[in-house]
């Protein structure tokens, strides 16, 4: 990470809902900073707070009545103490979004062009012409072909891939410091993946944003982001710079997460591993390490200690939250990377197996 | 947009042929009335009977009666006499339409409004104390008939038989060319029955349909846009949730015009209803047979409208 002052750095974040069952700790004490021009990926599974975390940086949370704590410094101003007013004249113009599903996140009612006035209309005091004129150089700058005819289109006119760069181009309607992009290619077939990924990769050079990109696909934040956080259960369990993570995973999760993805150098025959298990209660989540009743390496004491994310020796801009040792876990990953079961890394390793 | 609109013209008059030949069977060819005794008055003398059958072509085959009277409404907008009323059905069915209308434009005017305002005003505080208390009033006036409720109007507060005495009370209709002030005077209660249970239909059907669309995705994205909430909810949410509503809307006005008997009878309103009654009570058919007929119509053409507004307003309905 850079010495200069982050765009954005979250510190502490809980965000918790009442609900009838009880109290959800959808984000339960987060910590990250994202600097100018780089990619922050936060990577988990639905369910893991990592949406959750983003809404609330927006202040979207608080109509559901979520209770936030801890502080998001965006340029040196706490969102979280910020009045309803106050956020809003920052939604849509500093910190901009892009939504998972770009149909269903246009209104069908709308022409393209006029979803793009209102974005710019909304922040600046410029006259329906101008930023219609703004609404057609959006649309050409995330590479919709024609964009003088085009921006009259109804949304239901624009293929997926299509609608997605409308939706780009609506959050940089007023050029946003910040970009969150939430699940920005899930809902589309793999070539355009490829597309939009590479076009917030041109979009991030040339406006220098940064950009917070939110998945549950390793394969998305390996192609963008300089820095990786991975959140489980509503905590951060691991972060490092994107390498890092990729070459030297620490915490049992992210290694279930990279060899539950196929890759190249793998081969055909390779089995995929699925990590076992659902992703836990937030409302009454496990004792001890959140990550235990489905992780093949856990020990008796896990289900009581409870992690902190703490320095990797030897890495000190790695941080990780697992209870294993260091030389341990660094023994355990050589042997799963070398293709190993768990339960073989184990035997290997000299660990006795996780109690079932 | 213009072969939807055509094809959607095609279909109104096709489904017009269809009621007009239903009528046809229900009041020339089942046994329910012979047409010519009904029509030849107490003393049913044969050759009157006869003349009555000839003049209306009854002794002619079924299907060619049928083209005759189809013929006759198509051209030359011709429903029918009434024998009973010494008139053309027509002429008498037009002369009590401006009542029904005013009726009718004006129940929908307060029901609308009030009806969205509480439906729109309770799907943004749902389960608070205000919108519990709004559904629950809108229960009750949904669960009241009309004609009680008309009846518990006039006891109240008309004029002449109220405890309170405020509004007009029955049978104080005004033409609003006659006199404005009392044209809409008349018709303040007639418009509240009108009013009261559609309006509490609507408030349930738009907080509905609004606490569905606001938690869509595009609301999100329009949040995330930094718009105010008054704009989030009202041009965004409202926009899409009016839209089912909009279809309703035109079947109700429809089906109002052409049959608001009760409210007619109960404040005595000449309107349509009014007439289609005391055409019932005489058994004349000739007025049954046309209110029926332009009732149908109403609602017909209320389809067609709600059809084409539909499009108008939802983009993606043109192009399927």
């Amino acid at each position: 990470m850079s010495a200069a002052e982050p765009v954005l750095r979250v510190e502490d974040l809980h965000v918790e809902f009442s609900t009838e069952d009880g109290i959800v700790h959808a984000v339960d004490g987060i910590t990250y900073e994202v600097h100018r021009g780089h990619t922050l990926g936060i990577v988990g599974e639905s369910g893991s707070g990592k949406t959750v975390a983003s809404m609330t940086t927006l202040g979207l949370t608080r109509g559901q009545g979520a209770r936030v704590s801890g502080s998001i410094l965006f340029e040196g101003r706490d969102l979280v103490t910020l009045s309803e007013k106050e956020l809003r004249a920052i939604r849509g113009n500093e910190i901009a979004m892009v939504f998972q599903d770009p149909l269903s996140s246009l209104h069908p009612f709308y022409k393209v062009g006029a979803q793009l006035i209102e974005a710019v209309r909304a922040h600046q005091d410029v006259s329906r012409a101008a930023a219609r004129e703004r609404a057609v150089e959006l649309l050409g700058l995330v590479g919709i072909p024609d964009p003088g005819r085009r921006v009259d289109d109804y949304p239901h006119e624009f293929s997926g891939g299509m609608r997605q760069r409308a939706m780009i181009a609506m959050a940089l309607a007023n050029d946003p410091k910040l970009l969150i992009a939430d699940e920005p290619t899930t809902a589309l077939d793999v070539t355009v993946q490829a597309q939009i990924l590479a076009l917030l990769e041109r979009l991030q050079r040339e406006l220098d944003m940064a950009i917070v990109i939110i998945t549950h696909d390793l394969g998305v934040v390996a192609e963008m982001a300089d820095d990786i956080a991975v959140m489980y259960a509503g905590r951060i369990v691991e972060t490092a710079s994107a390498e890092l993570v990729f070459a030297r995973p620490e915490h049992p999760y992210t290694w279930g997460l990279l060899k539950s993805i196929p890759t190249l150098e793998s081969g055909r025959e390779a089995e995929l591993l699925p990590i076992p298990g659902t992703p836990p209660s937030l409302i009454h989540p496990p004792s001890g390490c959140h990550f235990h009743p489905r992780c093949p390496y856990a020990q008796p004491d896990h289900s009581r200690i409870d992690p902190q994310l703490q320095p990797v020796p030897g890495q000190p801009e790695h941080y990780v939250a697992c209870l294993l040792e260091a030389d341990v876990r660094r023994r355990l990953w050589g042997e799963l990377r070398d293709g190993r079961l768990p339960e073989e890394a184990l035997e290997a390793v000299g660990l006795p197996g996780a109690p079932v | 947009m213009t072969r939807y609109i055509i094809r959607r013209l095609l279909w109104g008059v096709l489904l017009l042929i269809l009621v007009t030949a239903l009528l046809f069977v229900l009041f020339y060819v089942l046994p329910a009335g012979d047409p010519a005794k009904l029509r030849a008055g107490r003393l049913q003398n044969p050759k009157i009977i006869a003349a009555i059958r000839a003049d209306l072509g009854l002794n002619k085959p079924l299907l060619t009666q049928f083209w005759i009277y189809i013929r006759n409404l198509g051209l030359h907008f011709n429903f029918g006499y009434s024998y009973y009323s010494n008139a053309s059905v027509k002429s008498l069915i037009l002369d009590r339409l401006p009542a029904t209308i005013s009726l009718v434009a004006g129940g929908a005017v307060i029901w609308l409004a009030s009806g969205l305002g509480v439906g729109i005003i309770s799907a943004l505080r749902p389960r608070s104390r205000l919108d519990r208390a709004s559904m629950g009033g809108a229960l009750v006036l949904v669960s009241a008939p009309e004609y009680w409720l008309g009846l518990i109007l006039l006891y109240l507060f008309a004029a002449d038989i109220g405890q309170v005495k405020i509004f007009p009370g029955a049978n104080s209709y005004v033409p609003l060319t006659t006199d404005p002030v009392k044209w809409f005077t008349s018709l303040i209660l007639p418009w509240l029955v009108v009013a009261a249970s559609n309006a509490a239909i609507y408030a349930r059907l738009i907080r509905g349909s609004l606490i569905e669309s606001l938690g869509q995705d595009y609301i999100r994205t329009a949040r995330a846009k930094g718009l105010t909430e008054r704009r989030v909810v009202l041009r965004h949410g409202v926009r899409s949730a009016i839209n089912p509503i909009l279809t309703i809307v035109g079947l109700d006005i429809g089906v109002l015009l052409g049959s608001s008997v009760l409210v007619e009878t109960v404040f005595d309103i000449p309107g349509i209803g009014k007439l289609n009654y005391d055409a019932i009570t005489h058994s004349d058919f000739p007025i049954v047979q046309g209110t029926v007929l332009f009732a149908a119509l109403f609602i017909i053409v209320a389809n067609i409208l709600v059809d084409i507004g539909y499009a108008y307003l939802d983009p993606r309905v043109r192009y399927s």
